[in-house]
């Protein structure tokens, strides 16, 4: 795969510091790797690990408040000691670069046909609009778009996240770079799409010899693309190797600590659970339709039946845009429910009793994918741990400080966290603070919609335990929404794979994750690449087969 | 079927926008206390039978609604009426039209090509002192009175320097008109500035940008192309909308420079109870305002593709 036949792109000892009002932050403390010819490096590392700050330094893309120490040298020329238009030379044409939101990253005013041949242009200065246009068409076909004529015509918003992205592999090819860096160009996508991403970027290093530095936290990725791979944590290099060695003999200890938090597929029984008479949560044909008169209904969940048992957890798995959110939304009421029922505890949601149906929501919990935004930023953990207690439980005084404490603790956040706000805690923090609030009411149900997908994978693992634990302790009931089939594997007892708003196939963890009926819950399950460097060629060419 | 169902439904929302405020201004004007005949006449006695004549011709002895009913039927015919002098009030309007429309638009241009200016530079100076101290400049400004600005402007430009004329349209465009539309262009820089200066330095911290950089485009094109096409979306949205109220808001300053528009004959026509002027020419403003609405609309489709039916 690689040879040894040069050097293409060399950082030696980048620092990168930001100028905060006078305080300087250091992103990058001291990081040296290079790119050989025709290689694909993967930067491996948490948020805040100043991994995208380097591959944004290589560019010089990084804000006005940085400053550069330190040598990157591309193709023998340092970078840093380059003009502006020096450095526009080498943008596009030498190093290209691809971004983890394909959608926000292509401008929505200007057709993707525009921006393509912009940057045709850019490189091949007096190239005719009509030849830009041409090689526009080539691009778009080299990535696999289909209908590549017509799609020049077609807005970024008319475009599939997917698509966006090789809109942008296309866009970054018109220079001919030797270099492409990618930051986290899948994060974003859905796991089928970020398997094809993956395609055609291991189809151009070994169809045009393109070399590829690739930033990413998903070891899943790393093993699925990368040679070699270099692991950061802090703005430092903790370990580097080729990817055979890190993924099977890690020399580091947070290598190790990154790997065993990957959540894997398979090596867990099946927990058998006490056949109960009646299901905590019963969905019976349930159909949402959204939209209006003007713009006609879209249905986003069409005839699911799903039941829960009491201390059953429930896996609800399909890409965006298959439903699964809205029927968490619906269960708990904020999605308009067209056709079916919905009972939690054998009360119907739709009973025109209004206390009977504000009794059943007291009983269900919830926790949302975004911690960040799903708490209140004027309130403080006590405070927003405390508010169902006091609102809905009724509690005062030292009960509710002792249930409020019990419950902070009980989520692994000891009496200091009390008076912090949102946004003094990390992301991990305020999601233990999220489902501490979810749980306050000792609820009999708890709908999770992705509750660890913006967290990093060593973070996700801690929520997971403490998540686990819970549920143990309380025997609530859930329905975890995700997209992440490996969590499911590790958290659920029953798994529902959905498709286009309908439950394409159910039943118990083991039997769907492993020995599934359905085509699409094959497909589904050889897309998402696992922390294993061969296993994971494996499954590639199972995937091809599939 | 989708986009002709949603016109429907805008042209709806215009049609009751239309009746409901016509009728406000009218039933307003015409519940006046005091009867306009008798007013026309001073403290003069007039006979009973010219009045009763005078009543007739001009419907006032009709209930309300029939009077409307009356006024909406000719306006549909391009009759705006009959003041109490006996003369068009359509007739007017078109002699007086071309002397606002003038003022606004040019007020407008200055507006737009001032306000998009100094909102890019100071967006791409942020921090600095150009941008502290153009923020400061056009807020001052527009915190002075229009007849403050107006006075001290005709002294400055019109008889200390002598530049421009004082007053009056004997010179016609431009250079009567540029001092009063200067004056109101004032007016609505700080608000165009700020919102320019927003729209373009969120632009320039977008990923979209970043892309564009990173495709090696030249700091010229990032801006002028990427950046611009995108900040100026919420610009025209309310620049064009500040058109309708330069159109509307001509009063005061067509009363400062002496300038023979609409405004000024609607401040006559209020200080004399012409009924029939306030209304037509109220009309005919509603009738802008509506227009501008659309041509909102439009343009923001065109500007943005996001925001296009279906």
């Amino acid at each position: 795969m690689t040879d040894d036949t040069g050097v293409l792109l060399a950082v030696r000892s980048l620092r990168v510091a930001f100028d905060l009002e006078g305080d300087s932050h250091v992103g990058v403390a001291d990081v040296s790797f290079e790119v050989g010819a025709g290689e694909i490096l993967a930067i491996v590392g948490e948020s805040g690990s100043g991994k995208s700050v380097a591959s944004m330094a290589v560019l010089g893309l990084l804000p006005e408040n940085a400053s550069v120490e330190g040598a990157i040298e591309f193709e023998g020329r340092d970078i840093l000691g380059l003009s502006a238009g020096e450095l526009r030379g080498i943008r596009g044409s030498g190093i290209a670069m691809i971004f983890q939101d394909p959608v926000a990253a292509l401008n929505p005013v200007f057709t993707v046909g525009f921006q393509i041949v912009e940057a045709v242009r850019a490189q091949n200065g007096g190239l005719p609009k009509a030849q830009a246009r041409r090689r526009a068409v080539e691009l778009l076909e080299l990535v696999g778009i289909p209908d590549a004529e017509r799609r020049l015509d077609s807005y970024p918003h008319q475009l599939s996240g997917g698509q966006c992205q090789r809109v942008m592999i296309a866009m970054a090819l018109a220079g001919e770079p030797r270099l492409l860096i990618a930051d986290e160009p899948t994060t974003a996508l859905d796991v089928t799409v970020q398997a094809e991403i993956l395609d055609v970027l291991r189809s151009l290093r070994d169809r045009v010899g393109l070399s590829i530095l690739m930033i990413t936290h998903d070891m899943g990725v790393v093993a699925d693309i990368a040679d070699r791979v270099v692991v950061m944590k802090e703005g430092n290099v903790v370990e580097r190797g080729n990817v055979a060695e890190i993924f099977t003999r890690p020399q580091a200890e947070y290598t190790h600590r990154l790997l065993s938090a990957v959540p894997r597929f398979g090596g867990r029984d099946d927990a058998t659970h006490a056949e109960s008479t009646e299901a905590t949560l019963s969905v019976r044909s349930l159909v949402v339709e959204y939209g209006g008169r003007l713009r006609g209904l879209v249905r986003a969940v069409d005839d699911v039946s799903l039941s829960v048992a009491p201390g059953e957890i429930l896996g609800v798995v399909g890409e965006s845009g298959s439903g699964k959110t809205t029927i968490g939304r619906a269960v708990i009421g904020l999605a308009p429910v067209t056709a079916g029922t919905i009972e939690v505890c054998g009360v119907d949601l739709a009973t025109r009793d209004r206390v009977a149906r504000q009794r059943m929501r007291r009983r269900v919990g919830v926790v949302f994918q975004n911690p960040a935004t799903s708490l209140n930023p004027r309130f403080s953990v006590a405070e927003t741990v405390s508010e169902p207690l006091r609102m809905i439980a009724r509690l005062r005084g030292s009960e509710l400080s002792d249930r409020t404490d019990a419950l902070l603790a009980s989520v692994g956040l000891d009496g200091r966290w009390r008076e912090r706000y949102s946004h003094e805690l990390s992301g991990g923090q305020r999601q233990r603070v999220a489902i501490a609030r979810a749980v306050a009411l000792d609820p009999d149900l708890l709908i999770a919609d992705e509750p660890t997908s913006a967290l990093d994978v060593s973070v996700q693992a801690r929520v997971l335990d403490v998540f686990r634990e819970l549920q143990e302790r309380l025997g609530f009931a859930c329905v975890f929404i995700s997209h992440d089939l490996a969590v499911v594997d590790s958290l659920c007892d029953s798994v529902a794979v959905m498709h286009r708003g309908r439950v394409v196939e159910q039943g118990s963890r083991a039997r769907v994750l492993f020995d599934p009926a359905e085509e699409y819950t094959r497909r589904l399950i050889a897309s998402a690449p696992v922390p294993d460097p061969a296993e994971q060629r494996l499954r590639r060419e199972a995937r091809r087969a599939v | 079927m989708r986009p002709a169902l949603a016109l429907l439904q805008r042209i709806l929302g215009f049609v009751i926008v239309f009746f409901g405020v016509t009728f406000v201004i009218y039933f307003a004007v015409f519940s006046l206390p005091g009867d306009p005949i008798r007013a026309l006449a001073g403290d003069r006695a007039i006979p009973q039978g010219v009045i009763d004549a005078l009543h007739a011709q001009y419907r006032l002895d009709q209930p309300l609604w029939q009077q409307y009913s009356a006024y909406i039927g000719g306006l549909f015919h391009g009759d705006f009426g009959i003041d109490f002098r006996g003369r068009p009030v359509g007739e007017q309007m078109l002699a007086r039209w071309p002397v606002t429309i003038a003022l606004a638009l040019t007020a407008w241009g200055i507006e737009v090509v001032l306000g998009v200016a100094i909102g890019v530079i100071s967006a791409l100076r942020k921090g600095t002192v150009i941008d502290k101290s153009l923020l400061a400049l056009t807020v001052l400004a527009s915190c002075i009175p229009v007849f403050v600005l107006g006075a001290v402007a005709q002294l400055v430009f019109g008889v200390s320097l002598g530049w421009l004329p004082v007053a009056g349209v004997s010179d016609g465009w431009p250079i009567s008109y540029i001092l009063p539309a200067a004056v109101i262009a004032v007016f609505g820089l700080a608000a165009v500035s700020r919102l320019v200066r927003s729209s373009v330095i969120e632009s320039l911290g977008s990923d979209y940008v970043r892309t564009a950089r990173a495709k090696g485009l030249g700091e010229p094109r990032v801006v002028g192309v990427h950046v611009m096409r995108n900040s100026l979306i919420p610009a025209s949205t309310f620049l064009a909308t500040d058109l309708g109220y330069l159109l509307g808001g001509t009063v005061i300053i067509e009363g400062i420079f002496n300038l023979p528009g609409v405004g000024n004959l609607l401040f006559s026509a209020i200080r004399s109870h012409e009924g029939a002027t306030v209304v037509g020419v109220s009309t005919a403003l509603i009738l802008i305002f509506l227009i501008t609405t659309i041509v909102v609309d439009a343009l923001h489709a065109v500007l943005d593709p996001r925001s296009r039916l279906g």
